[in-house]
């Protein structure tokens, strides 16, 4: 099948892309940068973070770049006071949601995160932090969970299923409450499913999964195994 | 099944029926059976058989007559009666009235306004067809639609038939059906799928499982018209598990209808192919979001997707999926059968049709009515629904459910359609109308409903999950009297942020409750945060001096 080359408008910017591309993907090879979060080139996108919301000319929605396939004359903005409001309140809801203490964290100073709400010029955090109660599950041999700083990107439980072949991890409950989960909510430790592979360790945008015997800002992820494995595999989006 | 085997089991069990004098036909809708009235029709049969009437007077299962209020309701055909309230003592009195003067002190009186000031299209038949069999449902007229369709009728003329009509999705957001249809249709896909969607889990909504539970096989009969209409094979019926009835109900009639050939292959014998099932929810309101609906029925996670595209391109399993709600299916036999010309007359200019409404909350009347678009919300309210009880005042009444808003006395003469809602902030929903008094508090509402949201959030995008939770913990606190004026911007600000920028409809219609009570009743969210007192006497305000020790 042939797919026929598009053009469109970004931020003012005429640029073309093919029309199987997604928003993002076009304005990422135009280098125009639209934040993102639960994004990665290489797993399926889902559209769950929100950050990268754009603006589209007569429509009345704003629409997730990530999924959002390009159309012919369509006229993009990736950036208004408005959107960047919402950006930055998304981050605070994320601060606000779980235990981010970054002084503590192993992932400090390599955070996605971190790095997103300095980008966004998150400076305080307006909304009442929660504070759950959540336990750490340090139960396997090499790697720790440790929920308090998940954001529920569910990358983890995307590259496990579509990369690694094992889904080990999975979801559970809903709303506020949910949680990533090893296997059928067992310790990480006792699952029958992970090979140990560490591609969710690496992949994990924050220091919820990280690798045992790593302090305070030791933790940074290598993640060029990703692109690797999607050239290999032929599967390129 | 031929042509003319339904029409020789038709007239046979018409045959049957005018062999007795009486038919007592008792209500066995889930409310009238939680009023025990499984009891009232055994006591019923025993006194047919101990007064030596079998075989001139039958007894039978029925559908709902809307005034579930007063439960149990028993009927008496073809005199007309209809008594109400009924008990398992009165049978004996109801059978010993049989051809002379009516039981007085259990009559209800059928042309009271509630009964004339409806409008039955979809609740055709009023309760008289027995939902349990099939016959009930040919004598009356049953599947005659389809042959009609399916021998007479190219799937392009029924699309057009659907586009004319100006029906519109009975699932709340109003999107033209026939337009549905017709993109369906036009999709290029080996494989085409028909889902019914019987989710229905706003609260105090209950349209869908009385038209589940009366109508089983007109609603078999529609999606099978829907299946030929746009090319499909495979059809689902998505019903949430909470609703045994209606899932036994939708199980027998589909095994019956099989058993008939109205469903299945070469259905009157031409080439089209048409099977259901029946897939039940396990109690995710998300899973009443089409795209959340698809992947429960794929056998993942209820989890929406953003849309486009849309399940008429890329729906189960990633083949084209007509997704219709349970009452608009309901509406197809009727539109086929009469034309597009007859439905398009009643109603209004953009809403055609009726809709069906269940009244609960501070109402004379609790119960199913189905009226003509247009009509004033002050006829359901006092002329349909009886007014309010107790010598109350009418406050609000809320639509649209968890994703809806709140219509104010001052819009009382509103005529009910789509745009007339969406005007004033709210929308028509699936049907489910809460009606509060002068002793409900709005706050205290827009709490409910919050923690409903919050509760039923699948979690996957950040706004819906963190804001719905955020704004339920600002109003927990308003209704404390904790709150501050700074809460109240924080509220307005999430209340934004999260319509705009959630994923699905559930997100997205989240803060419709807070942003309608707080645009008609702000007053009230002052008088919480500022006075700390609740007007109506509902919240318990904590007082700083009490909490500190």
């Amino acid at each position: 099948m042939t797919n026929r080359v598009l053009t469109l408008q970004i931020n003012g910017q005429e640029v073309s892309g093919r029309e199987d591309e997604t928003i993002l993907e076009v304005a990422r090879e135009h280098d125009i940068h639209i934040p993102t979060l639960c994004q990665l080139e290489g797993l399926s996108s889902i559209g769950a973070c929100r950050l990268c919301l754009v603006e589209v000319a007569n429509v009345p929605k704003l629409l997730t770049a990530c999924i959002t396939p390009i159309q012919e004359g369509m006229e993009v903005h990736t950036e208004s006071e408005r959107l960047n409001h919402y950006r930055r309140l998304v981050i605070e809801m994320l601060f606000s949601e779980g235990n981010h203490i970054c002084s503590v964290c192993v992932s400090n100073g390599h955070c996605e995160l971190q790095n997103m709400a300095q980008l966004l010029g998150v400076d305080h955090v307006h909304l009442p932090y929660r504070n759950p109660q959540r336990r750490v599950d340090a139960s396997h041999d090499r790697f720790i969970f440790d929920p308090n700083r998940c954001i529920l990107c569910t990358r983890c439980v995307r590259v496990c299923d579509e990369v690694e072949g094992a889904h080990t991890w999975d979801l559970k409950a809903r709303g506020i409450q949910s949680q990533v989960m090893t296997d059928l909510n067992q310790p990480w430790g006792d699952s029958t499913s992970c090979t140990s592979c560490g591609k969710c360790v690496h992949l994990c945008p924050t220091g919820a999964l990280f690798e045992k015997g790593k302090s305070v800002a030791e933790m940074s992820k290598r993640r060029e195994f990703l692109p690797y494995l999607t050239i290999m595999r032929g599967k390129h989006r | 099944m031929l042509a003319e085997d339904l029409h020789r089991m038709a007239a046979h069990e018409r045959a049957q029926q005018l062999q007795y004098d009486h038919h007592i036909i008792v209500c066995s809708g889930t409310a009238c059976r939680s009023a025990n009235s499984e009891a009232v029709r055994q006591a019923l049969e025993q006194q047919v058989q101990e007064r030596s009437q079998i075989g001139v007077c039958t007894v039978t299962n029925g559908g709902c007559r809307g005034l579930c209020a007063a439960g149990p309701m028993v009927s008496v055909e073809p005199a007309g009666l209809l008594y109400q309230g009924v008990t398992p003592a009165d049978a004996g009195a109801i059978v010993d009235s049989l051809g002379s003067a009516p039981v007085p002190h259990i009559l209800c009186d059928t042309s009271a306004a509630f009964f004339s000031k409806q409008r039955a299209l979809v609740l055709e038949f009023a309760g008289n067809l027995d939902p349990d069999r099939i016959e009930s449902y040919l004598a009356n007229g049953g599947y005659d639609t389809l042959l009609k369709a399916v021998t007479e009728m190219t799937p392009t003329q029924i699309r057009d038939e659907i586009v004319r009509s100006g029906l519109r999705g009975r699932g709340g957001a109003g999107y033209s059906t026939g337009l549905k249809w017709n993109t369906v249709a036009k999709a290029q896909s080996a494989e085409k799928y028909v889902i019914c969607n019987g989710d229905e889990g706003d609260p105090g909504a209950f349209m869908n499982r009385s038209e589940m539970e009366d109508y089983p096989f007109r609603i078999l009969e529609g999606m099978t018209i829907a299946a030929y209409a746009v090319g499909a094979q495979q059809g689902y019926i998505y019903v949430r598990a909470e609703y045994p009835l209606a899932v036994s109900r939708l199980k027998g009639a589909i095994r019956q209808s099989e058993k008939l050939g109205l469903l299945g292959n070469g259905i009157f014998g031409t080439s089209f192919n048409f099977n259901v099932d029946i897939r039940l929810g396990a109690g995710a309101f998300v899973c009443g979001e089409e795209t959340a609906l698809i992947a429960s029925v794929e056998g993942k996670r209820g989890n929406p997707r953003p849309r486009p595209p849309y399940p008429a391109e890329h729906g189960l399993w990633g083949h084209p999926t007509l997704i219709n709600n349970v009452e608009t299916f309901a509406n197809i036999v009727p539109i086929i059968r009469n034309g597009s010309e007859w439905f398009a007359g009643i109603g209004t200019a953009k809403s055609k049709g009726t809709k069906v409404f269940a009244l609960s909350g501070r109402i004379q009347n609790t119960g199913l009515v189905e009226i003509p678009m247009g009509m004033t919300l002050r006829e359901i309210i006092y002329d349909i629904g009886g007014g309010i009880p107790g010598g109350r005042h009418f406050k609000a009444v809320q639509t649209g459910g968890p994703s809806g808003g709140c219509i104010t006395a001052q819009h009382l003469d509103l005529p009910m359609d789509y745009e007339a809602l969406m005007q004033v902030g709210t929308f028509m929903g699936s049907g489910g109308m809460i009606v509060m008094d002068d002793s409900s508090c709005m706050v205290d509402v827009a709490r409910y409903f919050m923690e409903f949201c919050m509760t039923e959030s699948c979690g996957k995008c950040i706004p819906c999950r963190v804001g719905t939770a955020q704004m339920f913990d600002l109003l927990d606190k308003i209704t404390r009297g904790e709150a501050t004026l700074d809460d109240l911007a924080l509220l307005e600000e999430l209340a934004d942020m999260v319509r705009n920028t959630s994923l699905c409809g559930l997100g997205q219609g989240a803060p419709n409750p807070v942003r309608s009570t707080l645009r008609y009743f702000r007053d009230e969210y002052l008088s919480h945060i500022v006075d700390k007192v609740c007007p109506a006497g509902v919240c318990k305000m904590q007082h700083r001096e009490e909490v500190l020790p």
